[in-house]
């Protein structure tokens, strides 16, 4: 046979940054308080930081007691004197005015976004910020239609609800919280992660282009005694809380005996199931988006894989050449599949796992990318032939690092995949509709996807089992939260 | 022999996933430039029309080897597509210039004939100095489940072929699901194909990037299998410059650099290379040039 006659140039993508020149971010940025922008009592600013460079995007407010008491009492007074007062489908068309400015600006929220949390623009710009608009829509529709959500029922809004978002989907998870808790009624008091407040205060900012009315929304930022000061207010109806398992049990703790309603969407350590007879070209894409998709900062990440043994060499194989092709570097360069590791600390704990899954002697492969100098970065990382009693098996990491198992059959990887205290979401590959049938009705998991992992849509119920929480975000499951029915 | 070939599944939603993630790659600057040179470099500049002629084959080659000389170092384009009694005309037109001549044969486009037809017009085209045989797969019999025979006549046809490189073109359009473009694909591959190609360019749909990601992935098993390279030819549809990108970057994620080469990987087009020349030119001197100033041959 002819041998090859060129010997091309490698063939690499030249830098494609999307162009920031036009994103308006302020130096300093208050409290979100009764439709207002007001100064902190204490004074005090905390910097939030690009974790793609390390340099300081702005300064953030930081709320104390005080200040959360002024923003629950804003809440109230709204709930009381307007939120409560107007027709539900003047509620709505208030709804549908959000999802349609965060259509409009979706550009700079995308930037903004990847800029304060260090998440790929593409992911910004094509899941976080048009779910978020999505949510919007979907929730201003049920405004007007609660009694057919819940028919022959008396629907009643809460009252005030605080919510305590994380920082992996900064806008999106804020979108979750408010538009299901205004269609139902409720006004709202959100606390955003401290890494990732910029897109909240831009919502702010949106809310009062939007005409809403004053204090319905309320928004104070700072730290774990921020998000303590809203938990333990005594008059808040209603705490939804995402995040990590430990600060889920500490605010279920201090809700007991108190009037005050609870959902927790809180960590996960899901199974990806891959079986012989799947696809493994495509269970490979998924494996990938299941544990890279925004740095494996997801708490419904596919961070365990489970590979049935007859095709672990051949998925090993697979998914090691598939990793060799993801590009690591600036959040804002459109083809960058990873970004920067979300903060310092955050680092830090994906490190230490993976020097514990070292320690154990278990095989490591990282992806040989150039990682730039400045930031907080971690290669794609996977550890082959873990076993169920490994740490890095049992415990969620939030990073991109992939524990891989194998297993035999599949009532052994079933025993193996509900063997932890999580239960939010798993996947199962197989190309046999009735083996999907048999593992998504035996995985005690909150959200089971089948041939896709990492799927949203405002209209599905997402929330876990077990230590991953309880309630649902999303979907008439969703809406159910934020109301009080009465027969 | 084909009984020992697996049938895989293929998952369409996956694979049309994937296409989309290559869509998002964003092209600029000098990898742009050098990746519509490369691009240039992998046509099968072709014309295979029932009223082709000498003069229109001369015209073609002619174009083949001077693509655009206002454009100083641009490539040729990697071969010729010619029916098997233009071999020759082309042959002498192309002397010297490294451009290959590729045929085709065995019946083409509907390969509704006999063997012996089949490999005589395989020898025709190789005898005429064809260094290419592009062959159609006999789809009525693999539609028929006879697998064998679109094996068998797969082999006989390589054999026909001597030193001459096979493509062996599936007609993906008539094969219609991604389950048997990889069945498909397999077989030619088992049969000794050293290049896939997905259609005639006579049938609707021809080339689209699923089905071809469906192929790479057929010939990446098999380079993991064996580690030795299969060549690809998306063939029709591919037009304009933007496509052709997102092929090459579906060709470098899927397969590797290795692939990104005129050896390796073709595109089966007669329009392309007007559109790639436009978008060098557009590079160069950051305005659009009309198409008058693009030769059409």
């Amino acid at each position: 046979m002819a041998k090859a006659n060129t010997n091309n140039k490698e063939w690499n993508l030249a830098p494609a940054p999307e162009s920031a020149d036009h994103v308006q971010v302020k130096e300093k940025y208050d409290l979100f308080i009764g439709g207002k922008f007001r100064a902190p009592s204490g004074k005090k600013y905390f910097p939030t930081i690009n974790p793609a460079n390390e340099e300081v995007i702005a300064h953030i407010a930081e709320a104390n007691e005080r200040d959360v008491d002024m923003a629950v009492k804003a809440a109230r007074k709204a709930y009381r004197e307007v939120w409560s007062k107007i027709s539900a489908a003047e509620r709505g068309k208030y709804l549908f005015r959000i999802a349609r400015l965060i259509q409009e600006r979706a550009r700079e929220f995308a930037i903004i976004e990847s800029m304060d949390g260090g998440k790929a623009i593409r992911e910004s710009r094509d899941v976080d910020i048009p779910l978020a608009a999505a949510h919007f829509f979907y929730h201003a529709g049920w405004t007007d239609k609660l009694q057919y959500a819940f028919p022959h029922q008396k629907v009643e809004p809460l009252g005030v609800a605080g919510q305590i978002i994380p920082w992996n989907f900064p806008l999106l998870m804020a979108a979750w919280k408010i538009a299901p808790a205004l269609a139902a009624g409720n006004t709202v008091v959100l606390k955003p992660a401290e890494t990732t407040s910029l897109t909240a205060l831009k919502l702010a900012e949106l809310i009062q282009d939007a005409g809403l009315p004053n204090g319905v929304v309320n928004i104070v930022t700072g730290a774990g005694p921020t998000g303590r000061a809203l938990v333990e207010h005594p008059d808040v109806d209603k705490i939804a809380f995402t995040g990590s398992t430990d600060v889920g049990k500490m605010i279920q703790r201090s809700l007991a005996g108190t009037r005050k309603k609870l959902t927790l969407e809180l960590g996960g350590k899901a199974a990806n199931i891959i079986l012989e007879d799947a696809t493994i070209d495509q269970a490979v894409e998924g494996i990938i988006n299941g544990i890279f998709f925004n740095q494996g900062h997801v708490c419904c990440a596919g961070s365990r894989l489970f590979v049935q043994e007859s095709i672990a060499s051949e998925v090993d194989r697979r998914l090691k050449h598939r990793m060799n092709s993801l590009i690591l570097g600036d959040p804002l360069d459109k083809n960058t599949d990873i970004g920067a590791i979300n903060s310092k600390g955050q680092l830090a704990t994906i490190e230490s796992y993976i020097a514990k899954a070292k320690k154990e002697g278990l095989e490591m492969f990282q992806v040989d990318c150039a990682v730039p100098r400045k930031g907080f970065w971690c290669r794609p990382t996977l550890f082959s032939d873990v076993a169920q009693s490994s740490v890095i098996a049992r415990e969620e990491i939030f990073g991109p690092v992939l524990a891989i198992q194998t297993f035999r059959t599949i009532d052994e990887v079933i025993d193996k995949a509900n063997n932890t205290p999580y239960g939010l979401s798993a996947g199962v590959w197989t190309d046999k509709g009735s083996r999907i049938f048999n593992l998504t009705s035996r995985l005690r998991a909150g959200v089971v996807w089948a041939n896709t992992y990492n799927k949203f849509d405002p209209t599905s119920p997402f929330g876990g089992y077990k230590e991953s929480g309880f309630g649902r975000e999303g979907g008439v499951h969703g809406l159910r939260a934020y109301v009080k029915l009465d027969a | 022999m084909v009984q020992s070939i697996p049938r895989k599944a293929v998952d369409q939603t996956g694979i049309e996933e994937r296409c989309d993630r290559f869509k998002k790659r964003s092209i600029k600057k000098d990898a742009k430039v050098q990746g519509l040179q490369l691009a240039l470099s992998m046509i099968d500049l072709t014309t295979l029309e029932g009223k082709d002629t000498p003069g229109k084959v001369r015209q073609m080659c002619y174009k083949a080897m001077h693509l655009h000389d206002a454009y100083p170092g641009l490539p040729t384009v990697a071969a010729v597509c010619v029916y098997p009694n233009f071999v020759e005309t082309a042959k002498k037109a192309l002397k010297g210039s490294g451009v290959l001549v590729a045929s085709v044969a065995t019946a083409f486009p509907s390969g509704q004939s006999s063997l012996q037809v089949k490999l005589d017009d395989t020898r025709m085209a190789v005898e005429a100095g064809a260094d290419e045989v592009d062959m159609v797969i006999s789809r009525g019999k693999y539609h028929c489940g006879d697998f064998g025979f679109v094996y068998d006549e797969i082999a006989a046809v390589k054999e026909a072929c001597g030193k001459a490189r096979l493509k062996v073109i599936l007609e993906t359009g008539e094969l219609v699901t991604l389950d048997d473009v990889a069945y498909a694909s397999r077989i030619a591959i088992a049969a000794g194909a050293d290049f896939i190609k997905t259609s005639t360019g006579k049938v609707q749909p021809a080339a689209t990037m699923p089905v071809t990601l469906t192929m790479l992935e057929v010939i990446r098993d098999h380079y993991f299998a064996t580690g030795q390279m299969i060549g690809m030819k998306p063939a029709g549809g591919i037009s304009n410059a933007k496509l052709a990108l997102h092929y090459l970057i579906m060709v470098k994620e899927s397969l590797g650099q290795q692939w990104l080469d005129k050896h390796w990987f073709r595109f089966g087009a007669s329009s392309l290379a007007n559109d790639l020349l436009k978008q060098l030119v557009k590079q160069k001197t950051g305005a659009y040039q009309s198409s008058p100033y693009f030769a059409i041959d």
